[in-house]
């Protein structure tokens, strides 16, 4: 008999399930070691609460009401828990903070695109900690998990949440148009972002080109240079901030797998400053992401900065095999 | 905040490669590949192979409409395909980085050369009754315009739709228009102007930053754009 499990959902069984616990330990080891502590916190909040921090109207793609009539939401990140959780039950510790956890977390899928449902998070949340040193030890951390997943030879992309956005208002394009331009280098859509700028008039030409072609920087240090000769106060200042996270990363002698990428945006609405992605060549997806999200704490009454990062671990855990099986073929060779 | 996806589990390294498509945009294409210094003549020819190492570069034939599912999966690295494919596959993530000019058509909605169904139905009906290869952009127009409209999938030869009464109108891509000419149908609106697209997966845009931003350089230059 077929018994069916909602889509988006799976069983992991024996097999699947001693290598993804092994990776779950050897993450938790790494962050311990790091001196982060783990933490669970409920799968269902309020939704009102979560909504808070995402600064949305509507939170998770799942809620419901609980016995009592209360809107609840299944998380669909773990970042924000983490943020409620700090404002209430850290309020007096001294700082910075630093918190870890292996969660599940839910977001809603598109159909027939073999998107999941219900999907485990690694990461780490360090708050109270400033640019740029609060945001050079969430990459070491990071570096140190992937290392522990064996992913050696994964890249981490390091780029700024605000200079885009800072950029575009400089030139006047604000509101939705502004939106429209961010949601389209989020994804990378060099054709119709010109096509956005083009028609809105107000930006001309050579500014036009400079975002586009800020868009395309990726690289070492270099990549700062090119940028600040493209010019412009948001540039300087947000390369200036790459720069400063950059410099304290080498200082830790951290910064060799780390790609700088002016082009780097991400969708989630809470990060400012420092953004992260990171990549493995042996997967054609991003294995997570993080940054500094200085602003998210205040929208619980508590105003710290903060930053962290966040991997799929059932991804890396599919990079892990691609990376096992390219050494056992270079092996046969 | 939509979904994570399953990983695909197509490696880079080695060779870029490179999602080439077949059918309309194919010659044209090979014409591209060949002015940025490619050797194309193996594809010219009538190999039933679909992957052709060639200097630097894997070149993978496919239709059109998979390049996005394969370049998004990192199974292609870079990819060329129209921009009616990555409308109506809106939804996959590729980065899309250069116009590349040709294969210029229009999206269009048709109907039978002086039939007035279409109007009637939405003055009586409430809505029309719309054949297309393209439900996503199809649905999309309609909707962006106000009006409602019921759209048919069909996978063959759309024109045969109103002609049969299976629909109203049709939503579909023209480029000379000597199709719908002979089927007696006529263009009533045009929704969008589609060329040929450069894609890229967005890891292989970050890891494999040199190649792609030297193909993406050369091949601006070859079309002008």
């Amino acid at each position: 008999m077929i018994h069916p499990i909602p889509p988006g959902t799976r069983d992991v069984l024996p097999d699947e399930m001693r290598e993804l616990r092994r990776l779950h330990l050897s993450m938790v080891d790494v962050f311990e070691r790091f001196g982060y502590g783990e933490v669970r916190t409920p799968t269902i909040e309020y939704d009102d609460v979560i909504a808070q921090g995402e600064g949305r109207a509507a939170a998770g793609a799942y809620r419901f009401f609980d016995e009592q009539g209360a809107l609840l939401a299944l998380r669909s990140d773990m970042t924000v828990p983490i943020a409620r959780l700090a404002a209430t039950r850290f309020s007096d510790a001294d700082m910075p903070l630093r918190l870890c956890y292996v969660a599940d977390a839910y977001r809603a899928v598109r159909p027939q695109r073999g998107q999941m449902r219900e999907f485990t998070q690694a990461g780490v949340e360090l708050i109270g900690a400033e640019a740029p040193g609060g945001t050079a030890e969430v990459i070491e951390v990071l570096e140190a998990a992937l290392d522990a997943a064996g992913l050696t030879r994964a890249v981490i992309g390091l780029g700024d949440a605000d200079m885009h956005r800072q950029l575009l208002e400089g030139w006047g394009v604000e509101g939705e148009a502004c939106d429209v331009a961010l949601e389209l280098l989020a994804r990378h859509d060099l054709v119709g972002l010109e096509a956005h700028l083009i028609a809105l008039q107000s930006v001309n030409e050579a500014d036009r080109r400079t975002l586009v072609e800020l868009s395309q920087l990726r690289g070492g240090r270099e990549a700062l240079a090119e940028a600040r000769e493209l010019g412009g106060p948001a540039v300087q200042r947000a390369t200036m901030r790459i720069q400063e996270t950059y410099d304290a990363l080498d200082e830790r002698g951290a910064a060799d797998r780390v790609q700088i990428d002016l082009g780097l945006l991400r969708d989630l609405g809470y990060y400012s400053g420092a953004i992260l992605e990171v990549y493995d060549p042996a997967v054609g997806h991003i294995l997570g992401g993080g940054g500094r999200y200085d602003k998210l704490m205040a929208r619980y009454g508590a105003d710290l900065p903060a930053a962290g990062f966040s991997l799929y671990l059932e991804r890396v855990h599919v990079a892990q095999m691609e990376e096992e099986r390219i050494l056992r073929a270079e092996a046969q060779q | 905040m939509t979904g994570v996806s399953r990983v695909p589990r197509a490696r880079a390294g080695g060779r870029l490669k490179v999602a080439v498509p077949r059918g309309a945009l194919f010659a044209e294409t090979l014409e591209v590949l060949e002015k940025v210094g490619i050797d194309v003549s193996e594809l010219r020819g009538d190999s039933r192979s679909l992957v052709f190492d060639v200097d630097d570069f894997e070149l993978v034939t496919m239709r059109p409409s998979d390049v996005p599912t394969y370049v998004e999966a990192g199974a292609a690295d870079v990819g060329i395909t129209g921009k009616d494919v990555l409308l109506e596959q809106a939804d996959r993530v590729v980065y899309e980085l250069l116009d590349l000019g040709y294969g210029m058509c229009r999206m269009v909605v048709a109907a039978r050369r002086g039939d007035d169904s279409m109007s009637e139905a939405q003055r009586r009906l409430g809505g029309m009754r719309i054949a297309t290869k393209y439900p996503r952009i199809a649905e999309d127009f309609f909707e962006s315009t106000g009006r409602q409209a019921e759209v048919i999938d069909v996978k063959g030869s759309v024109e045969l739709a109103p002609l049969v009464g299976l629909a109203d109108g049709i939503v579909d891509l023209v480029a000379t228009g000597r199709t719908l000419a002979e089927n007696d149908l006529e263009v009533r609106e045009e929704i969008v102007t589609c060329t040929a697209r450069l894609v890229a997966n967005r890891v292989s845009h970050k890891l494999r930053a040199a190649e792609v931003d030297d193909l993406t350089a050369k091949l601006r230059e070859a079309t002008g754009q």
